[in-house]
This record gives C-alpha cells, structure tokens and sequence, in this order.
C-alpha cells in the first residue's frame, strides 16, 4: 500500500472544489440515492464532507470512505442543481481514483476494465462462447419485456431479468463499415458502445438502418474499445487511459463529420471525459479528443438537429409511449427534446409524459453490478411513475436505462414494452 | 467512545438499519448549512415510529445522553450541529407520514419528518394551500420549520411557519408524551405549550406530531420588476406599496452588487447600473390582483422607479423572478465560503440598514451582497470569503458583529429567519436583555433538569443564573 501522506496530498488538490459545497443539503431533494436510503452519507453534501475529512485526516479510514464514494450512480442530478456550482461529478470520479490508487483495484475490476473492455477481440470471443450456451442456463420470464433469469448464475448476477443474449453481436453481423460519402452528404462514426455491439443488437441495427435510409454514411469498427466510463466510475484512471488510447488510435485515421452513439453514457464520456482523459496521454490525444468532443452527438440529436427529423400527428388508434431521461444525456448535455421529437416522428405513438421523467432509473452502470438492491429500490419508483403515466412502451435512449427497465417492469410483471427511441422512429422506415 | 452495549440496545430498538455508528456515518453528522466547525456525534438513530422516538428520548434521558434532533440538516444558525461528542443524533427523517389533509377543516396532521415542499404539493392537489416557503423547503422538513419558525418569501402577506401552527405533539426532555392546540381553530385548553415549541430550536421538547393550517389558494397573481437609481426611493416605494392598503404575496429586493454578480454570470440584461431592483407579486382574485397591480405600478413610478416591467404571462414572470432565483446561487458561486445572514430591521429603516451594510463592507474590506424580502424588511447580507484565510475570516467575523449592532439599533432584529443557535447566542443579551436570558435558562432548566436537549444552543441551559 502507497502511504497515506501521499493519498492526503493527492485528495488536497480536490479541497478548492469541495469548499465551494456550502452545506445547504439541496442535493437531498434530487438524490435518488438519498431518495432510497435517507441516509446523509448517501448525499453529495456527505460524500463531499467525508473526501474533505478525509484529506484533512480527520478520518483515517480511506476503505470506509470508498465504500460511501461507491454508493453513487454519478447521474449528476445534485450537480445540475447545485446552487454552488459544486464540480461534484469531477470530485467523486477524481476521489475514487485516488483513493482506489491507494487501496488497489480488486482482481477483478482490473481484468474487467484493463484487459476485457480494453480488447475488444477478447470480450467478443467471450460473449461468442457464453451466448450459444445461454440457454442452458437462463430461464424465460414470460413477460411482456420477453426477459431471462438465470436461478443458477444468482451468485454472480442476481435475481436480475435480463434480455437474453443475442446470438451474434453487431460488429459479427455486419462487419467493419467504411463506407464512401453520397456525394456532398454526411458520413459519421457509428459508436455503438459495449451494449449496443453485444446485448441490443437489434437497437444498433435500427440505427444503422435510420442512418442508411438518410443517406449517411457510416465509418464503425469491431476494433472500438469501450468508451472508458465503467472504468472511470470504478476509479481506474488507468483502464480509461488504455481503453481511450486504442479508439483514439483507430478514429485518428478516419475522415468525418459526426461520431454518433445510441447511448447516453458513451456520449457524454467522449464530449467531457475523453479530453481531460487523453491529457494524460500526451498533447497530441489531448487535441484530437478535443476535436473528436466537438464532433460528437447522441444520435437522437443527431437525427433530429442535424438530419431535421420532426414529430408528426399521431393516428387514432396509435398506442402510448412515455420517455425516460437518461442522466447523461438530459442533465449531462441538455438533450431532452430530441429524443421525444423522434418518438412523435412515429404516427403509431401518442407521446405522455411521465411523473420525474428525469428521475434516475437507479442502474448507474457498474452501480447496479455493486448494489443490486438498492438499485431496483430505485427503480421501483421509476417503475411506479412509468405505469402511472398508463403508457404501454417506454423509452430510453440508453442501453443501461433500457436494462434497468426492463429488469424492474419484468420484475412486477407489467405489460409495458422498452425501446430506444431511434427503433421506434426506423419502425416507420 | 460511544458505549457499544448501548448502540446494541438501540439497534434492537429499531433496528440495525437505523442505528449509524460507523465513524464515516457519524462524520456526516457533524454539520448542518451553518459555517460553524463540526461536532461529530457518538451516535446517530433513526426512529420510525412515533412510539420509537418516544422511547428513544426516555432511554436517552435515563442515560443522561445529550441529544440533538435533525431533520434535513439545513439550519443555518448552527442548530444541529451536536454539541458534544457524547450526543447522540435523533433523526426525524424517517418519521415523514402525511396522516391527514383535511379539505373540510383546512388542516393537515403531519409526522416531523415531512419534507416542506412535499406537504405544499400534497396540499395543492387536493386544491388548498400552504403558504410558508423557505428557501430550502425543497428539502426541510416540517419538524425543523416549526423548530426554527421558518420564514420565506411570503411572510409579508401570508405570515411564517408560526402562523400555521395549530397543535404541536412532543415529547419532552423525560420522555413525557405532551399534546397542544387541536385540529380546531380556536383552542384555550392549558398553556399555549404548541406556540412555546415554535422557534425552540430543539431545546424544550422533540416533536413528534403537527396541524398545520391550511388556507385556500389564491385564484390569480401578477409579478413585476421595478428599478431604481437610489435605495431610499426603492423603500419609499416599498412603503408606498403598504400605505395603499396593498399586501402583496411577495416584495423582494436586489442591491447593485447583486444585480451586477446576477448579470455578470447569467447575462440576462439587469440593470447594472441601479442601485435596487424590486420584485413585486400579487394575487387573489383576479379582479383585486388587477386593481392591486395597477395600484403598485402607480405607486413605483410616483416613487422614481426610472423603469417598470409588468410581466404579461406566466413565461414572463418565469423570466422576471429569474434574476431573484439566481441571486444565492451566483453569490454562492463568488468565493468558497458563502457566510447568508438575515438581519432584518423594520420597513423603514431598511435604507439606513443598506447604507450601513456598505459602509462596513468598505471599512472591513468584505464583499457584501444583500437580497433579501424588503416587504418585512428581512435583509439577507451575504459575505463572500474564504473561511480558509484567517485574516480575511477575522475581517469578516467584525464585520457581522458591527452590522447586528446597527441592526438592533435600528429597532431590528438579529434573525429574522435563520435562528440563533450557536453562531448568534452571543449577541442574544444585547438585543434583549439580560432578565430574557435568566428568565429563558430558567425555563429551560425546569422542563430539562439534567440539561439534554441542545444544550449550547440559543441561550445555552449550562450558562450560570
């Protein structure tokens, strides 16, 4: 173990961020951890408090405050309603770092993040060879979500409801794409993320053919590495680091307009981590991430801002759908009307709105791996706001909201169907 | 060290969910919005039940535990902030059941734990209203409002917390199981003991149950922004306002550096050359509403205001109140240590209060904002430093002391809404007298003779006669 002097310098240089937090307790309102637990450790103004008591020494016990610094979905509801401004997203990812820099990443984040989602080759030979035999051992749930449970996998995954696996993941169906320009018209890169190459497939695939029915050209590679962000959520700078140096490397070399992904989180991770991540790289990554930022868009701004995609009258006997904003994108990025502009482009759909749309689902990304409980305590409440708002599909337009939904309405075995938003706008393609 | 047979004991009370002994849990405790040092508690227990709190204090008194209640941990004067590491926190968080919200009788019985906002929601589906609105009551909670006697934007016209108030359910500091006021509106029956808990401040008793009043919401309002060049023709029109029999719902004020901070930072187009700007609302029915709007808008002018914005719909004034809504946050936004006080003097004398709140932050070097509810001449002066640098805090600290002497000289008040506390318990005898403190250490010592109950908070039970 590296010594503890070391550790307090590192979490000092976070102290001018956390002293801007001035107690007022407003995160409690929109925390949907506190939401679930009541409990001020579970807040950001706690959270900040034990980092800050833990670089003044305070309190010495850096495996407690972890444990509190891991209790977070890093959805970034308390920063969009910091009244000062607090940088809290930054301070938790950068003090999980340090503080895992001192006690060691377990065994098993390491191979996850440095080796699994690093080499894509490697992940995909895995899933190649768990998804044939998934059928032995996931059982049918006989819900509307069409979900899995695994009574044998329950030490390692839970009582969760899954989706099945597909049989082959995306980059198996249709190869690497280069494709040339329509003459003067758009060419992107089509980022699916680990979800939308291994477990939606058929989301990427309507994606891809919403791209093909616009005319835009797509660049997508089975080489990308994760987007990095299970990595920095777990604390591993490193794995990041390793992950961003190899998809930097393959987009360095490509020509195009847009990198367009369907999931929140990897959207929000290349526009605002990708270049503070590369920094550590050198000069060089640091700009062309920079560039690669300014290039990059969820696709359902994509297709709505840019391609001018709009909402149409739904018909008579169009059936209801609601929305689930994903905290990535909507209090990440502001991207809110788009995904709901899509979801009217279908004339098949009468758009509601449901009750704290922008309320976390309680999936986090690796959170749910760590505190599957609280996660479906969580999501139990976006579970009762989705059925109250009587909709008979709801949508997200991220693959880990979608995850989360359909586990927590399979769960209460509740007819309600989960698509991205981009599926069922290509339904009308 | 906590006795660990006693966490035991608590943990098979309620159970070990609700028992937080971990040191990282009890240094979450340790602070409320005050800029005060923490206090880590020993211990920190969540009773779920009515009955479970009950227990709770009568077990804490026979051990002769000093205890500390906390709702949502969002005072700023310091009042929940434990007083020694022997205390033991009392959360309320758990205990927040809306038990009735009687449409007929205009009242709603609520367990502490209550989240402010969530009773003014609950309270307006079923069509009535809850007026009290506390800067934090998007997280405060009832037991903390009563507590504190919370005020807010409103109190001009619809009063604060204590004028909602109309039976308070507490133990006190033995355990004992004491009922005040009833779900009606009048009630004579003993002690007005529901009116001596309110603005207590944890120190006579633990509330465990509450009728709020409940009135029926106004049908229409309208919202208007007025600037000035001068603060004094800013306070002529604020009483200008009153002496035409208006009452307006809310009459709030920016100072200049506050405009130019608020501008700087969200570019929305203030003033920045004013001196004030008022925000004005009004409501009832809608024909009063467009009476008293024209009325206020006579008077503004009349009174200098060299410009006046009357919004048209509920977009606008949206838009009009944003410059009021981001005044703390950009404030906030200045320095690391954001220091909100809430001296208030009467109306009158809020030109002379601002004037002396300039004087002192120039004479003490401090960066001063002031906002605050110029219709209850409730100032909120806002000093914007870095506790970190002593020489600056020290600065600071002088600072506040020189304006409570000009507010009490000017007939105000230390608090108008925050509490005193820890942060203010020293200022306590000069703005009343030293007969209020004997008088209120001896109250406090016959109702809590072993001296639990937030002990160094307000005039501290552990002071000499």
């Amino acid at each position: 173990m590296a010594d503890l002097k070391a550790l307090v310098s590192r979490l000092m240089t976070l102290e001018d961020r956390i002293i801007a937090c001035m107690r007022c307790g407003n995160c409690q309102a929109v925390c949907p951890m506190f939401g679930a637990t009541h409990m001020e450790a579970d807040v950001a103004r706690g959270k900040l408090a034990l980092v800050d008591d833990l670089a003044h020494e305070l309190i010495r016990d850096p495996q407690a405050v972890a444990d509190k610094l891991g209790r977070c979905l890093l959805c970034g509801s308390c920063q969009a309603g910091c009244p000062s401004g607090v940088k809290i997203m930054d301070v938790f990812m950068e003090a999980r770092e340090i503080v895992y820099s001192y006690l060691g990443l377990g065994p098993v984040k390491k191979a996850i993040f440095r080796v699994m989602l690093a080499k894509p080759w490697l992940f995909n030979i895995s899933m190649r060879v768990g998804s044939p035999a998934s059928h032995l051992l996931f059982r049918k749930n006989k819900t509307a979500q069409n979900t899995v449970s695994s009574p044998l996998l329950r030490p390692l995954i839970g009582d969760r409801h899954l989706r099945s696996l597909p049989v082959r993941p995306l980059h198996a169906i249709v190869g690497a794409l280069n494709e040339p320009r329509v003459s003067g018209g758009l060419k992107v890169v089509f980022f699916p993320g680990c979800m939308g190459d291994k477990y939606y497939v058929n989301m990427a695939l309507a994606c891809l053919k919403v791209l093909k029915h616009h005319q835009v050209a797509v660049f997508m590679s089975p080489d990308f590495a994760c987007c990095g962000i299970p990595a920095v959520s777990s604390g591993d700078g490193q794995g990041m680091v390793d992950e961003l140096r190899k998809n930097l490397d393959i987009l360095s070399k490509v020509d195009f307009d847009y990198i367009v992904t369907p999931c929140g989180s990897c959207t929000s991770t290349i526009k605002e981590l990708w270049p503070k991540y590369a920094a550590r790289i050198d000069d060089a990554a640091m700009h062309i991430s920079k560039a690669l930022s300014k290039k990059t868009m969820d696709i359902t701004q994509f297709l709505v801002d840019v391609l001018g995609v709009h909402g149409v009258e739904p018909r008579d006997n169009a059936i209801s759908i609601t929305y689930h904003d994903s905290c990535h994108l909507r209090k990440g990025l502001g991207v809110s009307s788009q995904p709901r502009e899509l979801l009217k482009a279908n004339s098949g759909y009468r758009f509601v709105e449901m009750k704290e749309a922008d309320r976390c689902c309680g999936c986090g990304g690796s959170f749910t791996l760590y505190h599957y409980d609280l996660s479906r305590a969580i999501g139990q409440r976006k579970r009762d706001n989705v059925v109250a708002s009587k909709a008979q599909v709801v949508a997200a337009a991220c693959p880990a909201c979608m995850m989360q939904l359909e586990d927590v309405l399979s769960h209460n075995k509740d007819d309600v169907t989960v698509k991205h938003p981009v599926e069922v706008y290509a339904e009308t393609l | 060290m906590a006795n660990s047979a006693l966490i035991k004991e608590f943990e098979e009370m309620l159970g070990k969910e609700n028992v937080f002994s971990s040191e990282a849990d009890r240094r979450t405790y340790a602070y409320d919005a005050a800029v005060l040092n923490p206090v880590v508690p020993a211990f920190v227990i969540r009773p779920t039940t009515t009955e479970q709190l009950g227990k709770c204090v009568v077990k804490l008194y026979n051990e002769g535990i000093p205890m500390t209640v906390r709702g949502a941990g969002t005072n700023l004067s310091g009042g929940t902030i434990p007083d020694t590491s022997d205390t033991v926190v009392i959360l309320t968080c758990a205990l927040n059941r809306i038990l009735e919200i009687n449409t007929n009788d205009l009242y709603a019985v609520v367990e502490p734990g209550v989240v402010t906002a969530d009773l003014a929601a609950a309270v307006a589906a079923k069509g009535l209203f809850y007026p009290p609105d506390p800067g934090s009551m998007s997280v405060s909670s009832i037991g903390g409002n009563i507590a504190e006697n919370a005020g807010g934007l409103r109190g001009l016209k619809y009063g604060v917390t204590k004028d909602y108030v109309m039976g308070v359910e507490f133990f006190d500091s033995t355990g004992g199981w004491v009922r005040s006021g009833s779900r009606t509106v009048k009630c004579v029956t003993g002690y007005n003991l529901a009116g001596m808990l309110i603005q207590s401040e944890g120190t006579l008793g633990v509330i465990s149950q509450a009728v709020m009043k409940l009135v029926p919401p106004p049908s229409a309002s309208r919202a208007c922004l007025a600037e000035f060049d001068d603060m004094q023709k800013a306070a002529e029109a604020v009483a200008g306002i009153i002496a035409e029999h208006i009452l307006p719902c809310t009459l709030e004020f920016l100072d200049n550096n506050t405009i130019v901070k608020v501008d700087d930072f969200t570019h929305i187009g203030l003033p920045r050359n004013a001196a004030a700007i008022l925000l004005i609302e009004v409501d009832g029915h809608p024909a009063q509403v467009a009476d008293d709007a024209a009325a206020v808008e006579r008077v503004l002018k009349a009174c200098g205001a060299t410009a006046v914005h009357v919004a048209k719909d509920a977009a606008e004034k949206t838009q009009l109140w944003e410059a009021r809504r981001q005044a703390l946050p950009v404030l906030a936004r200045v320095k690391p240590t954001t220091v909100l006080e809430d001296a208030t003097v009467p109306r009158s004398q809020i030109p002379a209060m601002m004037q002396a709140i300039t004087d002192i932050s120039k004479k003490y070097r401090v960066d001063v904002g002031t906002f605050g509810h110029a219709g209850d001449g409730n100032l909120h002066p806002t000093f914007l430093c870095d506790k970190r640098d002593k020489e600056e805090y020290a600065r600071v600290e002088a600072a506040i002391d020189e304006m409570f002497d000009v507010a009490i000289k000017l007939h105000g008040t230390l608090s108008g809404e925050h509490g005193i506390g820890t942060a203010k318990a020293k200022w306590m005898e000069k703005e009343t007298s030293r007969g209020t403190i004997l008088f209120s250490r001896r109250l406090r010592k016959a109702l809590d003779p072993k001296g639990l109950l937030n002990p160094t908070k307000l005039v501290g039970i552990l002071g000499g006669e």
